[in-house]
């Protein structure tokens, strides 16, 4: 594993990651309720009384967020590669999978982890460990290559 | 006041994946990527998510009621099952194929992204799916 010094960022990476885990913070400690993205809207799909609500705020807050960012930063560039074919295939994985495993890096990986939980830190290690396989496959078994 | 915290809550979330540069699939995908141009950031942005929110968890653990009197909801079970793993496998494949996950596909959606969008409509058609199989097969 040969670290890219260029492409690594410890200190917005440090700084990005205290944001995400204060609003995790704030939506457990304020609204009870944990800042899982996969599990929020997933909870939309048949809300349950006084489910709604939050969640939509909260959704609206994450689909406002690169103006609001803009407004003080540039935003950075989005770079995907990926075709449309892939997306979709890769989105329903996503969409399935996280509902199936009750959860996501959010979900899973910060909060879960941030909690101490043993499910959570099954289900982290397993995504991890496969998405970095799916990787490895793609780039370095098939020739997919790195863009 | 609830719905307010909550908003709050996304925009924060958002602007940290924005910082953290999460919500640029190449970047996670170089995380992802070990064997090649390796970029650990993915591994600090956990970091800092998990210190800063782990208070407040051991917080929540102590109380029924949140700070505006909401029921603390914490998910019960601590059994890992062959449901959790199966469903992680699945999250993994997928993050590894586009490096996107629900919350920098929400965020790349709010940019007008238009792989973004494409990304987000097929996670939310597999959530429909997942519902219409927990329905028929699975057990509520």
């Amino acid at each position: 594993m040969t670290i890219d010094w260029q492409t690594f960022t410890p200190l917005s990476s440090l700084v990005g990651g205290a944001l995400i885990g204060l609003a995790a913070a704030l939506l457990i400690l304020l609204n009870g309720r944990i800042a899982g993205i996969s599990g929020i809207v997933g909870g939309l799909l048949r809300p349950r009384s006084g489910e709604a609500g939050w969640r939509l705020a909260f959704v609206a807050g994450l689909l406002l967020s690169p103006l609001v960012f803009a407004q003080f930063a540039a935003l950075p560039a989005a770079r995907i590669e990926t075709s449309h074919a892939l997306l979709i295939g890769a989105g329903l994985l996503v969409g399935f999978g996280t509902r199936l495993g009750s959860g996501c890096t959010s979900g899973h990986g910060v909060c879960g982890l941030a909690r101490l939980s043993p499910r959570s830190l099954a289900a982290t290690l397993c995504f991890m460990v496969v998405g970095v396989t799916t990787v490895y496959i793609a780039r370095h078994l098939l020739g997919g290559g790195a863009p | 006041m609830p719905l307010l915290c909550a908003f709050a809550a996304g925009l924060l979330f958002g602007a940290g994946l924005l910082l953290s540069g999460m919500a640029d699939p190449a970047k996670v995908l170089a995380f992802l990527d070990v064997a090649g141009a390796w970029d650990p950031s993915l591994l600090l942005v956990m970091a800092g998510a998990i210190a800063v929110a782990a208070p407040a968890f051991a917080w929540a653990r102590g109380h029924r009621q949140s700070m505006l009197d909401l029921p603390v909801q914490l998910p019960a079970s601590s059994r890992v099952d062959q449901r959790l793993l199966s469903g992680a496998l699945l999250f993994g494949v997928g993050w590894g194929l586009a490096g996107i996950c629900p919350g920098p596909a929400l965020v790349l959606v709010g940019s007008a992204v238009a792989e973004g969008l494409v990304f987000t409509v097929a996670m939310l058609a597999g959530m429909v799916l997942f519902e219409l199989w927990r329905r028929h097969w699975g057990e509520t």
